[in-house]
């Protein structure tokens, strides 16, 4: 409750959250680490796999940026609904689309 | 000072702001004027691409070359489908109507973003002429269907990928219009006016525009693809580079099967307005109605794949599609089954755009129904690419949407123009285009079923009769289109004047006058029940001189008091 409040605050009023860089350092060596990880699957040849762990891999990637970067994490609820909506309905497309791919 | 009393006196086709004349029209962000852009720039766009239909018929009243080469052939239904598919049906009820009598039937001045609003009708126009430049540069217009399918579309000679930019500004035209529906229905009704007192054309209104914001993007960038394929050769649909043609079909009907319900839902918006109105009566089931919609739009998303039966999609797909698709019945079915239930024990007047909407739950239940067999694997597989599909989508889309577009401009028009037309020419003419419509499509369906394939420029010649009867009932169908427009075109010109209202509406827009001011309301009014009541006034049209409480929640116990 107490979170919500301050998340409210931070996105309707002054924004006046403030995140140092050591944390956006944490968070580009994580993006640099996961796609060296990445690369490295890549190469291991794990059949079917591979796509999965590409796509696992670039979700994290791409929540790291839209929290810290975008400033998602600071944001007020709706626009967290929404964004958690988008993407539902993005993932539902893939899910659909490889209901197809994957059993051809 | 001046504009301030001009803008409550005048209505808002008299206004005269900063610009005079046709400046006046095309750098106005009024709601309604934008509205009437819409509507003069859509009807020039219907009447090609129906001229464009009825030479497709003509030529094939005969087999082999009648009027026309197959390379012609190819071009003009192309052409046929994308001006009709982009410029006419999509955009038709939510950038007319929504723009012009949404705002006032929740009870606000205008759209939340009246200068974006007028960017959008821009869009339109550019993309409109993109779609015309096409035709003359290049190797001239595309003849790839307007569906773009590859490899085809990116091999053919002809001027494909100015076609596909043209739909893809279309698109931001579409998604900007979306947007500024969605941020008007939240944040503009007028006090009082919960979700659940809204009108159910507002709610069409916003079950379409979650589509177009949402799912327009996709077939934005599924066009550009075809560009980039074009031009550079990517890959992405090339099997030689990695690539899967496939993969087209898939991002092509991601948006394109939501686009059906961005066509039909404000249609179905429609219907829930004049049939209460006509019937005099609430209408039955209107959080059903209301739900359904969301429903639809929800279910609409996850059937795409229907169009793909045959393409080489896995099994395991196909049976998850059909299945998804057989779902979209049920929130369909309860619309048919709500409306049907208002007309019961109703005290039903016959107007003209009651006849349109009785034609229009027959034609659709017979399009939705044949697309039951078109969603059933084992029958999809014998009819698919065949007429049968032309007929089952001219079913839905026209006889859905374009019959109600109709019906639309016959209920709303005296409030737009401010005049009345004929109602026995309108009847008439309705009864035309209802006769030459089945004539035209009907015998489609059975074409079909014998084998005749879609976007054929040849048949065999047991076929046809069939096809004379077919175009035969395109010469009706069109003769019925130009009576009903010549009546509404004399009406506007000479029709007698239109009382604030005529039909006995119970919403918004027909308590302000004929044609509106340019500010909707003197004061917001203050709503106090449901939109569909007849037996007793659900609007406070000037709370100041009646001490009504600005919050919705509170106003009953406040309005009886005051009373």
């Amino acid at each position: 409750m107490e979170q919500t409040h301050e998340s409210r605050a931070f996105g309707t009023e002054n924004h006046s959250h403030t995140v140092g860089y050591g944390t956006y350092i944490m968070v580009w060596l994580g993006l640099v680490a996961l796609t060296a990880i990445t690369v490295t699957v890549a190469g291991m040849h794990l059949g079917s796999l591979t796509l999965l762990a590409a796509l696992t891999i670039a979700c994290i990637k791409t929540s790291l940026v839209a929290y810290y970067f975008m400033h998602v994490k600071f944001d007020n609820m709706v626009i967290k609904v929404f964004i958690a909506v988008c993407l539902l309905i993005f993932l539902t497309f893939w899910i659909l689309t490889f209901s197809d791919l994957s059993f051809r | 000072m001046t504009d301030t009393l001009a803008a409550h006196e005048g209505s808002y086709l008299e206004y005269e702001g900063r610009h005079k004349g046709i400046l006046g029209w095309v750098l106005s962000t009024d709601h309604k004027r934008i509205g009437l852009l819409y509507l003069s720039a859509i009807m020039v766009f219907f009447f090609v691409a129906m001229t464009l239909g009825v030479m497709m018929r003509l030529e094939m009243l005969t087999p082999g070359e009648t009027i026309m080469k197959p390379q012609t052939y190819n071009s003009i239904f192309t052409l046929h489908g994308v001006i009709m598919v982009f410029l006419f049906i999509i955009p038709a009820i939510p950038a007319v109507f929504g723009n012009f009598i949404m705002p006032i039937q929740i009870g606000a001045k205008d759209v939340a973003f009246p200068r974006l609003n007028l960017f959008s009708w821009y869009l339109y126009m550019t993309g409109a002429t993109l779609a015309i430049i096409s035709l003359f540069t290049g190797g001239g217009a595309a003849d790839t269907g307007w569906t773009f399918y590859v490899p085809y579309s990116i091999r053919s000679a002809q001027n494909v990928s100015f076609t596909t930019l043209a739909a893809f500004v279309l698109g931001f035209s579409t998604i900007v219009t979306g947007l500024n529906f969605i941020v008007t229905i939240h944040r503009m009704r007028a006090p009082g006016m919960t979700w659940f007192r809204m009108p159910l054309f507002a709610w069409g209104l916003y079950a379409t525009s979650w589509i177009q914001v949402l799912a327009t993007p996709v077939i934005g960038i599924t066009l550009f693809l075809i560009i980039l394929e074009r031009l550079l050769g990517v890959g992405v649909f090339d099997p030689a580079l990695g690539g899967d043609p496939i993969l087209y079909q898939h991002m092509f009907w991601i948006y394109s099967h939501p686009a059906v319900y961005i066509m039909i839902l404000p249609a179905m918006g429609v219907v829930s307005e004049i049939l209460p109105t006509f019937a005099r009566k609430d209408i039955f089931g209107y959080k059903q109605i209301a739900i359904s919609s969301l429903g639809i739009a929800l279910i609409g998303y996850l059937v795409w794949g229907h169009h793909m039966f045959v393409s080489g999609m896995s099994d395991t797909a196909r049976i998850v599609f059909s299945l998804l698709t057989f779902l979209v019945a049920i929130p369909t079915g309860v619309k048919i089954f709500n409306w049907v239930a208002t007309l019961y024990k109703g005290s039903i007047k016959f107007s003209a755009p009651l006849y349109y909407v009785l034609a229009f739950i027959f034609i659709f239940s017979i399009g939705g129904l044949t697309g039951l067999v078109l969603g059933a694997l084992a029958t999809d597989i014998h009819v698919t690419d065949t007429y049968f599909v032309v007929a089952h989508f001219h079913y839905v889309m026209f006889g859905g949407m374009g019959i109600m577009f109709f019906a639309t401009m016959h209920f709303w028009f005296p409030k737009m123009f401010g005049k009345m037309y004929n109602e026995k020419i309108a009847v008439i003419a309705c009864t035309i285009i209802i006769v030459g419509f089945n004539i035209l499509y009907f015998p489609m369906f059975i074409m079909g079923y014998m084998g005749m394939p879609r976007r054929y420029y040849d048949y065999l010649p047991h076929l046809q009769g069939w096809h004379i009867l077919s175009t035969v009932g395109s010469w009706i169908l069109v003769a019925g289109i130009v009576f009903m427009f010549g009546n509404l075109l004399y009406a506007l010109l000479k029709g007698p004047k239109a009382a604030r209202n005529p039909w006995g509406g119970t919403t918004l827009e027909w308590r302000v006058s004929s044609p509106p001011t340019v500010e909707n309301f003197d004061e917001i009014p203050v709503v106090t029940g449901g939109p569909y009541v007849h037996d007793k006034p659900t609007y406070i049209m000037q709370p100041s001189k009646e001490l009504v409480h600005e919050n919705g929640d509170k106003l009953k116990g406040e309005t009886l008091k005051a009373h």
